[in-house]
């Protein structure tokens, strides 16, 4: 019965979706809705295929591993896309020509620029969090999965968001705000598949068997939340039309600005901070075999880090035309947010005292800790800029955009990377890793590349910047707009070898992973000596 | 019994800590946001601001298409080189009709808030063709495909069903704007166009952008750039001190 | 307006003592001496129940009521 209702809900998105995509009035539009039907269709068929063949036993006794091991293979898939991208307009930046005529505009760096930071923001890190998501509150709550077949459509619909967003950007449908530039159709689908996320996630956790909440949940559930309460608000917009791509947000000017970078930099605070810190609070303690450095420490970096990274939206509009009250909030709360910030840095680096011996065995711990490491530089870089003097100097230069990808690939990119060498072991039960060489590989490419990129944009951001405010003794400005270009380019041209690099060393991580798969000995059972419970 | 009551308890637990965490987030949100819709001083009362006229919004359209924003600010801060190098401070209420907001996190290239008039419609076509040719140290992509691509009268449309939106947001559209919307999306392209346009809205400007007969992309995104920043009447503006 | 002046008044004086306070009140709640046992029994869950579900015959129950020490 429920079965033919699946079909019969399914037949009916083919169908609406082919009427849709038939009445289209933008290309954009067309694709989403082609994409919508192909997926329905496919799934379909899948349904009726094996509409005969009795279910399937799904074993409460074991974990879902399924869709995390789909997840792990989209993350490492979409980061070395998203690095690609990154690096391609990384060169078109030092050399325009690469913005090809003949792509008619579609291969443009205003348009590849939000392809570049939606895939390694919502896609690599997306998919990463939602994979990790699942194996730790599974293995946390002691049970399995709640929703039954729920986990499988968190993961494809999360990769048809994808789809859509991406080419969405490619063909030039954009809401105009930063990070959040998916159309409305997009930002539909993404809630559905949000809501089924939290589902699936508070259901397992309410299902556990452990008497207590794993700090890791805390995060986890904190970013589910928080992420849905800013995609909501930040999206308001009104559809010119229920057959185009096109909306109006709600939101205007002032306001609209304020909402965005509330929502802005709290995609930062609580996709790529508050997520990714529920890794932390899982993998290294894991990976070192040792509890948490301070249980206690946590659950108070948890309460103040929520608290406080909410107010910080609007160091990113500091001296402009926002009233001054609210930037003056934002600058107070961006600076105290150092302190939790800091703490849960020395909460993760601690949790090696007594075992700093394992830096230097084991590449994967010490990739981690490089994390954490990046992590407590960023978040000390941060509080400095939301400083309006310093702001003054830093504001629209490189500095931003070093300040951020030594936060991304140092912090988000390393703890990922730590966490797929884990999990890829664990979920295909393998003895171990194919190389550990392959990973010291990876690790020092990776962090040179940051070093270089980090450090090239930290000269070209504070040499701009002073560039721009120079005047000589008669106060007339010293350089024109195109002197700062010119001043540059050689150091885009090392950000982009820095780029570069840590492509590579993602290109190596896939390699490495891809053959501890196929051809590592598997791990043997272990049984040991079952001892009655009691 | 005993062990039946703990297990309830943890098991509100879950969703204690879901509600919780939900609330503190909130306030952050609620105390920023909020009173920027009740605070009369947060958009300045000034002299001159018009909602934007259909061949701008299509122009409008194609900047925020091509991803204009992720290099360009439209936002200048009260600092004595950045006032010297483009003018005036920005104001709040020079964006009041953008939706979104389009101030830029990120200047590659200069801002623009200021950029109508400053240039030629010559100057800028060539520019948008290839940046070099006019700014050789000019990282900008080139944008020639504009010149190819003629908007008609479905383009002209879907300005004017944006309009409707813009309309149901507040903007001050009359019922006389939304009738002559398809005509002055046209109209302001042409060198001789309907004069009812200026009256419509006063301070457009009117004429071929681009020296093409028909209408094309580069009028409309010349139109919208010809106008950045022109609207408010400065001498009529008196800051507020406190802010 | 009026209201406005007395929120915002109120907001920078009273309610900000209070969330102060409050803040560390919950911090101190977290620090309170009766807590440690809670604290090192959730720090090590981590420990069990890697490859199976509680209840699932494996080693799950093994860690369950071991001194929390052990797993270091």
């Amino acid at each position: 019965m429920w079965d033919y209702l699946k079909l019969a809900v399914l037949g009916v998105v083919v169908v609406v979706a082919a009427i849709a995509a038939s009445m289209a009035r933008d290309l954009p539009y067309l694709v989403h809705m082609l994409v919508i039907m192909l997926a329905a269709a496919i799934t379909f068929v899948w349904q009726i295929r094996r509409a005969g063949e009795p279910a399937p036993v799904t074993n409460p006794n074991e974990y879902m591993d399924g869709p995390i091991r789909f997840g792990v293979v989209a993350t490492a898939f979409w980061g070395v896309i998203g690095f690609l991208v990154g690096v391609v307009i990384a060169f078109q930046l030092a050399w325009p020509e690469l913005n090809f005529q003949w792509a008619q505009g579609y291969l443009n760096f205003g348009r590849l620029r939000p392809l570049h930071t939606s895939a390694v923001i919502f896609a690599f890190g997306g998919n990463a969090l939602i994979a990790t998501a699942f194996y730790v509150v599974q293995r946390t709550s002691a049970s399995r999965l709640w929703g039954g077949g729920l986990a499988w459509f968190v993961f494809w619909g999360y990769q048809i968001f994808i789809v859509m967003a991406a080419t969405g950007y490619v063909l030039g449908s954009t809401q105009g705000n930063e990070y959040a530039e998916p159309e409305w159709l997009t930002d539909l689908w993404l809630t559905i598949v949000w809501v089924a996320f939290l589902a699936v996630y508070m259901g397992t956790v309410i299902n556990r068997r452990e008497p207590h909440i794993y700090v890791a949940n805390w995060f986890y559930i904190a970013f589910i939340v928080t992420v849905a309460m800013l995609h909501l608000v930040n999206n308001a917009a009104i559809p010119v039309s229920a057959f185009g791509s096109k909306s109006v947000p709600v939101w205007s000017g002032v306001q609209s600005a304020m909402i965005q970078w509330w929502y802005g930099h709290n995609a930062v605070g609580f996709f790529l901070t508050a997520g990714f810190l529920g890794m932390m609070y899982y993998f290294i303690p894991k990976q070192a075999e040792r509890p948490v450095y301070s249980y206690k420490l946590s659950i108070m970096h948890f309460w103040a880090l929520i608290f406080l990274y909410i107010w910080a939206g609007p160091h990113h509009l500091h001296y402009t035309a926002l009233p001054d009250w609210a930037q003056t909030l934002g600058m107070t709360f961006s600076i105290m947010l150092w302190m939790p910030s800091w703490g849960g840095m020395i909460n993760g680096l601690m949790t090696l005292s007594g075992a700093w011996d394992k830096l230097r065995t084991d590449p994967i711990i010490r990739m981690m800790v490089v994390a954490v490491g990046f992590y407590g530089m960023a978040t000390f870089e941060g509080p400095m800029m939301s400083i309006k003097a310093v702001n003054s100097l830093s504001h629209y230069t490189d500095w931003t955009i070093g300040h951020v990808h030594s936060a991304a690939l140092g912090w988000n990119g390393m703890i990922t990377f730590g966490a797929l060498y884990y999990l890829v072991p664990k979920l295909w039960q393998r003895e171990g890793l194919y190389s550990l060489r392959l990973v010291s590989w990876h690790f020092w490419l990776a962090t040179i590349g940051i070093v270089l990129y980090a450090a090239s944009m930290w000269v070209t951001g504070i040499m701009e910047g002073l560039m721009w405010r120079e005047v000589d003794a008669q106060g007339f400005l010293v350089n024109s707009f195109a002197d700062t270009v010119a001043a540059k380019f050689p150091m885009y041209v090392v950000r982009g070898l820095g780029g570069t690099m840590f492509l590579l060393g993602a290109i190596i991580m896939c390699y490495n992973l891809w053959k501890t798969v196929t051809s590592t000995a598997e791990k043997q059972p272990a049984r040991a000596a079952a001892v009655p419970a009691e | 019994m005993g062990l039946l009551d703990h297990h309830k308890k943890i098991e509100t637990h879950a969703t204690l800590l879901l509600v919780l965490s939900f609330l503190v987030v909130t306030i952050g949100g609620i105390v920023q946001i909020v009173p920027l819709f009740y605070l009369d001083n947060t958009i300045e009362k000034v002299e001159g601001m018009r909602p934007y006229a259909p061949l701008e919004i299509a122009g409008r359209e194609i900047y925020l298409r091509e991803g204009c924003y992720t290099c360009h600010s439209q936002m200048i801060r009260p600092m004595r080189d950045e006032v010297e190098r483009y003018g005036h401070y920005s104001l709040a209420a020079e964006s009041m009709y953008d939706h979104p907001f389009q101030w830029g996190s990120k200047r590659t290239g200069p801002d623009l808030a200021r950029l109508g008039g400053r240039y030629s419609d010559d100057w800028h076509v060539q520019h948008m063709i290839n940046p070099r040719d006019v700014v050789p140290e000019s990282i900008m992509p080139s944008y020639a495909f504009m010149m190819n691509r003629t908007l008609d009268r479905s383009d002209a449309e879907h300005v004017r069903d944006i309009m409707a939106v813009y309309r149901v947001l507040g903007h001050p559209y009359t019922e006389e704007m939304m009738e002559n919307a398809v005509d002055d999306f046209f109209a302001q392209a042409e060198d001789f166009g309907d004069p009812g346009l200026l009256d419509r809205y006063p301070g457009a400007q009117q004429r071929s952008f681009d020296g093409q007969e028909q209408v094309t992309e580069m009028d409309a995104i010349i139109a919208y750039m010809q106008m950045l920043g022109t609207l408010v009447d400065f001498d009529t503006f008196v800051p507020v001190a406190n802010r | 307006m009026e209201t406005y002046t007395f929120l915002r008044a109120f907001a920078d004086s009273w309610h900000l003592l209070f969330m102060f306070c409050f803040f560390i009140g919950v911090f101190v709640f977290i620090l309170r001496p009766g807590s440690k046992k809670v604290h090192d029994e959730s720090a090590n869950m981590i420990f069990r129940n890697d490859d199976k579900p509680e209840g699932a015959g494996s080693d799950s129950h093994q860690g369950r009521h071991a001194d929390p020490k052990e797993a270091r």
